[in-house]
């Protein structure tokens, strides 16, 4: 096999070595391809029956390929009369077909409580085309080929994927506005063609991981769930078959370089030109939380919702920590954040636009903002009316005269209270030893006076075996009865825990979930290479509407700021939030690994001491022999037979 | 005295007893304990299959038309003939090429198509009246007066599998059918070259079995070139614009696909499968940076740079999520405003017409110039449609070298038809097919022979059942199209290569082969020693008592006889 690779690398030199020689080739093509360009030039000059041809494809084919052996010396007259005669014809377009697809791109930067800074880059792309009918779409503009392929091939109705380094701290930084779990989480709903749904998710995820150079071939059977109320599609269409959804977490994945760069190259501009140039991995990476994501579901493009389109949502979330000590001022610019300025949007974005959130900050006492923008917008996100300052990057107005913008903000008083998040939620493990455990879930509810119904998603390994029937919830001391319990239990080697509830959780309170359980032994070659640091389990999901402060917007394809439009609202008076809890680091117990070695070396040894002297037992004939007479005996025996005496 | 000899005589036994359910049981215990699963593979047939003797067999049929031969000898013209040649490549690979020959006189309906005012015409009748399989040819020897062909054309071969062949002049009636198909025969032979298959292109399609002694460098070239066989090509068309802040690029891709690269695939649709994508890439840079030419204001781009033109580009173009197989890019690159027009130049630092060239076995790039398209007063971004006829033409002259359509230089007094709509004729399609069915036939018997040598030589790999099944389907899918070729069936011998090839690369490339899976023998055996040595040593020691006591017993009661 290492010699089939080995002519495979051979092969590729000689390609590669190839291609200068492709020059003396590329003769040919030429050839073939112009005389093409003479039989349409000629046309005109020659007469008339061959321009009549040129109307027709199948006779200029005829002249391109018969005419192998044009002599070259017309070709270069033929050449300059080519681009002479040309540009009056098509300098005007006749007709610049309608694009059907459209690119959006926004950031939002938020002045956090804490400090940090919170910045949320989205871009969206819009494609009217229909991958879930059978016909075969191959013709790519702005969408991305790569995922487009993938979409068509496995079938995919939606696809979420994100890549979380670090932890969002919901009780300092307040709601994210795409919430994701640390890790890698994907989860697809596939459309109900799909007959073989594991084979496919398998095979997905492989290619998947490809895309994205992340593990995610790590994610198998023992690792996926079926959630059946948690994971509704975002996008249109009302399946709601859990059969054909699949869930999967890995928390251990760690998120670098590697996978941003396949990200960014899912964009239209790449990283060269509009907000995407901000986004240099040196700086995205210093950071206190990095998450990046990718979101593809089909929307409606109207209200009455006749004709779909393909939204890809690509998002990245990332809060940088600038109160660091000994900075002295509390200032902060992009220049800071990414080390870039901005000087153009992306041109082929239909609109391209900096939203920074002074709504804590209306007078502008505690900051200030530089350069000031006279544009400033109100959006209804995540139950609140919130504020924001806007940079509209396809005016040049915006740039000014330096040609590049680099916002500024200036701390002026670091005072100010933040609302507390309605709903969070921790989680961690409690109990001592090796062999049991308990799973704690606290999910707190700060709104004064109204309750609201959570889902809980568990997801949990298959060697965390989990004690089902000590499962309690209680809110403020007394026992709360979950309205609905979905329990998978899970098969050693097969599949995890899938634990879903409907907790009902009472106003300004907190709400524990606990669940012991016992640790199992693993077989030697299931360990991770290192298995002392402890085993991942994924977040818990918490999923919720939850009661909003103001109206929420129910239309959703009226034009909005892209943050706030990623979940569909479906109701005015609440709004839908899910929480991740944190991954926990759980001990499984450890043996030794150089055991095996010892454990062998130690049997033979026992089983050869003990089946030698039971062969010996067996096999020898035991008799008395005479003893050997002492050492001064024998001496005085050879003195008594040299003197001919008899021996003692 | 007496107990003494009972005990000794009871511990022999005892040894001997433990040696034996140490042979009997322990000894097939472990032996099939830790023995691998190892399926049966039908190492012999693939040991014939190693040497390879192949048979190519055409059916050529020789019509003569009125005129060409007296009622005389038409009565003696042999109804067949067979023709073989034989070749050796190298120790265990022989080629066999057979050429049967029939021989008939024209029907009243092809005397009526072959009195059709031009060439294209008859042919296009003849092809109407009746369709010759795959792989097949028709001869038709008109008579040296007619007008068919032009004065100086002696043979016409049309874009069927049908030939024309002017009698020559020297034939005069009145000679013996053996002197006419004598004089023939040479022709003849011309026209088989051309339009079946040929010796330089099959052993060409043999290259990955036999090594070749290294001819010219043209040849190597045009072997290199095209793409190896595969049962399947994934076709992408990348427009590159690298400026779209200046030009905004149109092309109707799915349109001229449609209308030019579609008829091709079509026809070639037994060969492989194929797959068209498009995708526009922005900011897509090339890697070298051209020079300006001030005496012509362009820049120029020298074939030495070519070279490293792919690279960078290559990075943006993605490899295909759904499929694994060869992909062709085509790209067509728009330079930016500022690096506007962009030339290449060729070896001789001439300006190359179509301003593309390809690269072997990765696709083709064409230069595409826009900046005749507007004045120095146009708004940017302009709208530009680009001329996709003139793409497509490049571009499909690209896919056909690519792909090893290529038409061999006709010898002089040959007219070869131009291509129809389609772009390709069927007897060039049928040169394609032989040379792809040869060169999978190649191809899978060295899969199969290297994977059942590397079976061989690791003796714990485990073959299980589905790997063995697969190499059984390969075997059989390969024997079927020896055979097939033999017989002529070109259709069926590609299909069943292809099968061949198909089974022969699952069976290699099976997870469970890998060779790192498995321990070495001596690792093996270095767990085993500390449990073995201490077990066997005392037994072997008691037999060789108990054998020299024997011996030695013998030796007394021998003595004592004496």
């Amino acid at each position: 096999m290492a010699a089939h690779r080995c002519s495979y690398s051979a092969l590729l030199l000689i390609v590669c070595s190839l291609s200068v020689f492709s020059v003396a080739d590329s003769q040919e093509t030429t050839l073939a391809g112009d005389h093409h360009d003479t039989a349409v030039d000629d046309n005109p000059r020659t007469d008339t029956v061959t321009a009549e041809q040129t109307a027709e494809q199948p006779a200029v084919d005829q002249r391109r390929w018969e005419a192998t052996e044009v002599e070259e010396a017309t070709l270069d007259d033929a050449d300059t009369d080519t681009r002479d005669s040309i540009p009056p014809e098509t300098a005007v377009p006749s007709s610049v077909p309608h694009p059907k697809d459209d690119f959006q791109e926004e950031l939002v930067i938020r002045p956090l409580h804490s400090g940090d800074i919170y910045a949320s880059f989205q871009f969206r792309t819009l494609w009217e085309t229909d991958f879930m009918r059978g016909n075969k779409v191959s013709h790519y503009r702005l969408f991305p080929k790569s995922l487009g392929q993938v979409i068509s091939k496995f079938s995919v109705r939606e696809l979420h994927i994100s890549f979380t380094q670090g932890y969002w701290r919901t009780m300092q930084w307040g709601q994210p506005f795409q919430p994701s779990p640390p890790g890698a989480e994907l989860w697809v709903w596939f459309q109900d063609s799909v007959t073989d749904v594991d084979g496919t998710w398998k095979e997905l995820t492989n290619v998947l991981s490809g895309i994205f150079c992340a593990s995610l071939n790590f994610i198998d059977s023992t690792n996926t769930v079926q959630p059946s109320a948690s994971f509704k599609p975002l996008g249109i269409g009302n399946v709601t078959d859990h059969r054909f959804l699949r869930y999967a977490i890995l928390p251990r994945e760690i998120v670098c370089t590697e996978n941003l760069t396949p990200w960014k190259k899912l964009l239209p501009c790449g990283s060269k030109a509009g907000l995407a140039v901000l986004l240099k991995s040196e700086k995205l990476f210093h950071s206190s939380f990095h998450s990046q994501a990718v979101h593809i579901r089909p929307v409606c493009q109207d209200w009455q919702c006749k004709t779909t389109s393909w939204e890809l949502r690509q998002t990245l979330n990332v809060v940088f920590d600038l109160h660091t000590p000994g900075q002295g001022k509390r200032e902060w610019s992009l220049f800071k954040m990414f080390s870039r300025t901005l000087t153009e949007a992306c041109p082929l974005a239909s609109s391209s636009k900096i939203y920074i959130d002074i709504t804590d900050d209306p007078q502008g006492e505690q900051f200030e903002v530089s350069p000031a923008t006279p544009l400033l917008s109100q959006a209804m996100v995540l139950g609140d009316r919130r504020t924001f300052s806007v940079y509209d990057l396809t005016q040049q107005l915006t740039f000014g005269t330096a040609r590049s913008l680099n916002l500024l903000i200036r701390w002026k008083s670091s005072e100010g209270e933040m609302l507390r998040p309605l709903l969070h939620a921790e989680r961690y493990v409690a109990g001592y030893g090796l062999q049991t455990g308990e799973i704690h879930t606290l999910m707190y509810n700060n709104h004064p006076y109204r309750s609201f119904p959570v889902l809980l998603l568990d997801s949990v390994p298959w060697y965390l075996r989990l004690y089902i029937h000590t499962l309690t919830v209680t809110s403020k001391g007394k026992d709360n009865k979950p309205s609905y319990i979905h329990y998978q239990p899970s098969k050693d080697r097969v599949r995890p825990h899938l634990l879903e509830m409907l907790v009902q959780l009472p106003p300004n309170s907190v709400t524990e979930v606990t669940v012991q359980f016992e640790r199992a032994l693993l077989k030697w070659t299931e360990y991770t290479p290192d298995p002392n640091h402890g085993f991942y389990v994924g977040s818990s999901v918490i999923s919720s509407l939850v009661p909003s402060i103001v109206a929420m917007d129910t239309n959703s394809t009226q034009e909005r700021p892209l943050f706030s439009s990623f979940f569909p609202c479906k109701e005015e008076s609440s709004y839908f939030v899910r929480v991740y809890t944190e991954p926990l680091l759980v001990n499984l117990p450890t043996p030794d690994f150089s055991m095996p070695y010892n454990v062998i070396c130690l049997t033979c040894t026992v089983v050869a001491v003990g089946y030698g002297s039971l062969y010996n037992l067996l096999t020898r004939s035991f008799q008395i022999e005479e003893p050997s007479p002492g050492l001064a005996k024998r001496i005085a025996n050879v003195i008594r037979k040299m003197r001919g005496v008899p021996p003692l | 005295m007496a107990t003494t000899e009972v005990e000794r005589r009871r511990g022999q036994l005892a040894a001997l007893s433990i040696a034996a359910v140490v042979i009997i049981v322990g000894v097939p215990l472990w032996w099939r304990t830790t023995e691998t699963y190892r399926a049966w593979l039908p190492v012999s047939q693939i040991k014939e299959l190693a040497n390879m003797q192949l048979q190519l067999s055409a059916d050529v049929e020789v019509v003569f038309a009125r005129g060409t031969v007296t009622p005389e000898q038409q009565k003696k013209v042999p109804l067949t003939q067979t023709q073989d040649e034989e070749h050796t490549v190298d120790e265990d690979t022989a080629l066999r090429y057979r050429y049967e020959t029939k021989y008939r006189t024209a029907t009243i309906m092809e005397e009526d198509a072959l009195n059709q005012p031009t060439a294209a015409e008859a042919d296009l009748s003849l092809h109407t009246l009746s369709e010759s399989p795959c792989g097949s040819l028709v001869v038709y020897v008109i008579p040296e007066s007619s007008s068919l062909l032009p004065e100086d054309v002696d043979v016409y071969i049309g874009q069927r599998r049908t030939a024309l062949l002017r009698n020559g002049a020297q034939m005069r009636v009145g000679r013996t059918i053996e002197q006419l198909l004598a004089h023939l025969e040479p022709r003849l032979k011309q026209v088989l070259q051309v339009m079946s298959f040929s010796h330089t292109d099959i052993t060409a399609a043999l290259s990955d079995r036999v090594r070749l002694s290294p001819g010219n460098k043209e040849s190597i070239a045009d072997s290199m070139r095209s793409f190896k066989s595969s049962p399947g090509y994934e076709i992408t068309f990348s427009l590159l614009n690298p400026d779209p802040k200046s030009h905004r690029l149109h092309w109707d891709i799915e349109g001229s696909v449609q209308t030019y690269i579609q008829p091709l695939l079509t026809k070639l649709a037994p060969v492989a499968n194929f797959s068209i994508d498009s995708q526009t890439l922005y900011y897509a840079m090339l890697g070298v940076n051209p020079r300006f030419d001030s005496n012509r204001s362009a820049y120029t781009l020298n074939c030495d740079s070519l070279a490293h033109v792919i690279n960078p580009v290559e990075a943006r173009l993605g490899s295909n999520a759904a499929s694994s197989n060869p992909v062709l890019n085509f790209l067509l690159y728009a330079p930016d405003a500022h690096h506007s027009p962009l030339y290449i130049h060729d070896r001789k630092k001439r300006e190359v017409p179509s301003n593309a060239f390809h690269s072997p076995r990765w696709g083709g790039i064409m230069v595409y110039n826009v900046n005749g398209f507007y004045g120095p007063e146009a708004v940017f971004p302009v709208d530009i449609n680009i001329d996709m006829t003139r793409v497509m033409g490049v571009f499909l002259a690209q896919l056909r070298l690519l792909l090893g359509v290529q038409s061999p230089t006709a010898p002089p007094g040959f007219l070869v038809a131009p291509c129809s709509s389609t772009g390709i004729a069927d007897w060039e399609l049928d040169r394609l097919m032989w040379s792809r069915s040869v060169e999978n036939v190649a191809t899978a018997t060295t899969t199969i022979t290297s994977l059942a040598q590397l079976l061989d030589q690791i003796g714990n790999i485990v073959i299980n059942d589905n790997i063995a099944e697969q190499v059984s389907s390969a075997v059989t899918s390969l024997q079927l199209a020896v055979a097939e070729l033999e017989a002529g069936n070109l259709g069926f011998a590609l299909q069943y290569s292809k099968e061949a090839i198909l089974a022969s690369e699952r069976a290699f490339f099976d997870p469970s082969l890998l060779h790192l899976l498995y321990f070495p023998d001596d690792q093996k055996f270095a767990i085993y020693i500390p449990l073995f040595l201490p077990m066997c040593v005392p037994i072997l020691l008691s037999l060789l008592k108990i054998v020299s006591e024997a011996r030695q017993r013998r030796r007394e009661k021998q003595a004592k006889k004496d």
